[in-house]
């Protein structure tokens, strides 16, 4: 009973990470229609940062919101650049973008940084708080951290202009443009947006799985299994989904299956929902007119 | 001129295994291998629009379907190729079975986890008996039959030639005719194809099946061609080498799957010397480089030029048959 109180609460810590990440590609799905599959290669790039950040002596709470500041720069920047040009293309050509940013951002992590798996602090203490036993502190800062996140975010999209200009521009472009949002500039900051949230769940998660060029891979995959749990246009949903796809994780590998086949769950987890139900748990039914 | 370019193109390939070294011809065979599996990306994600990011799941199951059927069942290196793409065919029609109602950017997440995932399976000890695990599979490569003077090389590069020639011929008679109208239709306007009386959602999975079935054949030829097939050789990686060969060999063409299979053999071992992230990179910024500037990648841009020079052909010529109709007053036609 107590390892399986012990799986379910990793799962949970594990889930944050996904359902940050989820959260990521859904703001950018609810503004674009597209799935951003060079999410996790740019949270790589991000943890990559503030690991050269922490070991040029910066404390760990600097460096870590220095990058999340420049992972923002950086994801407003890469809509601007790279993905305007193809903003209004058949999804074919958005999705190959995507894959050439991806294997760019992998192949520069790999170039200036090598191959070789690198450790990453942890910002919490060692010793257990309160005497519990059945977590560890990082695993609780992790949920601690995302749960701020998500609060914040609400708070944002809820009660700001800029929130609501976001969500407009998101929902309709062409009645948002006429009442005088710049929905390019949207766009732009859900990117932004995007990336600082990436840049977080890559930095919580690296001291678990280590730093590597291709550390985000399976988090990515079960981002998207997250994602579509909840329904990728779900904000909601997609943390709820994270919560859920890292529970599941987590006892299917401690009990069913073992943890040799983990990213099949996510398979089966993907092809499962498209097939039985593909808006999701919380997502919005699309009916197309014909 | 047109007419000869395919027997002159046919001859030389015949001719290309006594010309260089074994090892050359290796790769030329790996080259065929890679055009076999780039038409069948082609036939899914050009013709019919449906982006796979996880082909290299069915090289894959191909290569395991062909080597366990030696390694197990001692079945004979040439049946297993076809028996591979059976596998194949079937696999992937049930893929796309659902893969046909969804949205092109659903089917790419799916594939996406298939082709991440896969590896994973190949590794699991239940199947290990079967796959060898993380060791894989280890093949010999087979003799020429009836004492043909060839050497192994020699001899898989024409038997792989001469499969390679089959399957296109088949895409190319398949894609000219009614299915074909009817793939390339579903992919430019769904609505307008299902209101013509297109069964949507079968001639995606159909597609889909065939597309794996061209992949997997490949895959078959190719493990028995490198010798191994091991969970590693079949990374997500492979799934998008494939992509990019097949965006910058062209898409929706036949000729793009040669053109994207030589640059997906050749051109990352080039860069492979400077640094092993430069193939990677070169893929990267590539992908996106068509995408911008050649949407229609080499095949594109060669039909372009040919066309070009066709067309100054026929200026010049119309121009110097001009000049003889003055000359010589007499004649009405040129």
């Amino acid at each position: 009973m107590e390892t399986l109180l012990h799986q379910i609460l990793s799962g949970l810590a594990a889930g944050g990470i996904y359902g940050s990440l989820a959260l990521a590609l859904v703001m950018i799905f609810q503004a674009t229609h597209l799935v951003n599959f060079a999410q996790g290669e740019l949270a790589m790039c991000s943890t990559y940062l503030a690991w050269s950040l922490i070991h040029a002596g910066c404390p760990y709470w600097l460096a870590f919101l220095a990058t999340v500041g420049i992972s923002f720069v950086a994801g407003a920047l890469i809509e601007r650049c790279v993905i305007r040009p193809v903003e209004n293309k058949p999804a074919l050509a958005v999705v190959l973008v995507f894959i050439g940013l991806m294997l760019i951002l992998n192949s520069v992590a790999g170039w200036i940084f090598g191959y070789t798996v690198k450790t990453f602090p942890s910002p919490f203490p060692d010793h257990p708080l309160f005497g519990n036993t059945y977590i560890g502190n990082h695993e609780l800062g992790i949920i601690a951290v995302m749960a701020l996140m998500v609060a914040l975010l609400y708070l944002f999209f809820r009660y700001t202009t800029l929130g609501l200009a976001m969500r407009a521009a998101a929902v309709n472009p062409d009645s948002s443009r006429l009442c005088g949002i710049r929905v390019g500039r949207m766009l732009a900051l859900g990117w932004g947006l995007a990336a600082a949230l990436g840049a977080v769940a890559g930095m919580l998660i690296a001291p678990i799985v280590f730093l590597d060029p291709s550390m985000m891979s399976g988090v990515l995959l079960y981002a998207f299994a997250a994602a579509l749990l909840g329904g990728i246009d779900s904000p909601g949903g997609a943390v709820v989904g994270g919560f859920l796809v890292g529970v599941v994780e987590n006892v299917m590998g401690a009990y069913v299956i073992g943890t040799e086949l983990k990213l099949t769950v996510a398979l089966i987890l993907i092809v499962g929902v498209l097939v039985m139900r593909p808006a999701g748990l919380f997502g919005k039914v699309v009916v197309t007119r014909v | 001129m047109r007419k000869l370019a395919l027997p002159a193109l046919l001859v030389s390939a015949c001719v290309l295994p006594f010309l260089v070294s074994d090892y050359r011809v290796f790769q030329l065979t790996l080259v065929i291998v890679h055009a076999i599996a780039l038409l069948g990306l082609n036939l899914l994600t050009g013709y019919s629009g449906q982006i796979s990011l996880g082909h290299g799941a069915f090289y894959a199951i191909g290569a395991y379907t062909a080597a366990i059927l030696i390694d197990h069942f001692h079945v004979p290196y040439w049946a297993t190729v076809p028996l591979a793409g059976i596998v194949c065919l079937g696999a992937g029609i049930l893929f796309g079975l659902p893969a046909g109602r969804l949205e092109n950017l659903y089917l790419a997440l799916a594939t996406f986890a298939l082709g991440v995932s896969l590896p994973q399976i190949l590794k699991y000890r239940h199947v290990e008996p079967w796959t060898g695990g993380v060791q894989g599979v280890t093949l010999t490569k087979p003799e020429a039959p009836l004492g043909l003077p060839l050497s192994r090389d020699q001899w898989l590069y024409y038997f792989s030639l001469a499969v390679m020639v089959v399957l296109f011929a088949g895409a190319w008679n398949l894609l000219r005719g009614h299915t074909g109208r009817a793939i390339v239709a579903i992919r430019d306007n769904p609505i307008a194809a299902a209101a013509a009386g297109i069964d949507v959602a079968r001639y995606k999975s159909l597609t889909f099946g065939v597309s794996a079935m061209y992949t997997g054949i490949a895959g078959a030829l190719g493990g028995i061609a490198v010798q191994f097939v091991g969970p590693d050789s079949f990374s997500f990686f492979l799934s998008l080498r494939l992509l990019c060969g097949i965006v910058v060999g062209g898409l929706s063409t036949i000729s793009g799957a040669i053109y994207g299979a030589l640059f997906i053999q050749f051109v990352p071992n080039i860069a492979g010397d400077i640094s092993k992230a430069a193939p990677l990179a070169i893929y990267g910024v590539l992908l996106i480089a068509v995408v911008y500037v050649m949407p229609s990648g080499i095949a594109g841009a060669v039909n372009d030029v040919a066309r070009r020079m066709r067309a100054f052909g026929r200026t010049t010529e119309a121009r110097s048959s001009s000049k003889h109709r003055e000359n010589q007053p007499g004649r009405n036609h040129a």
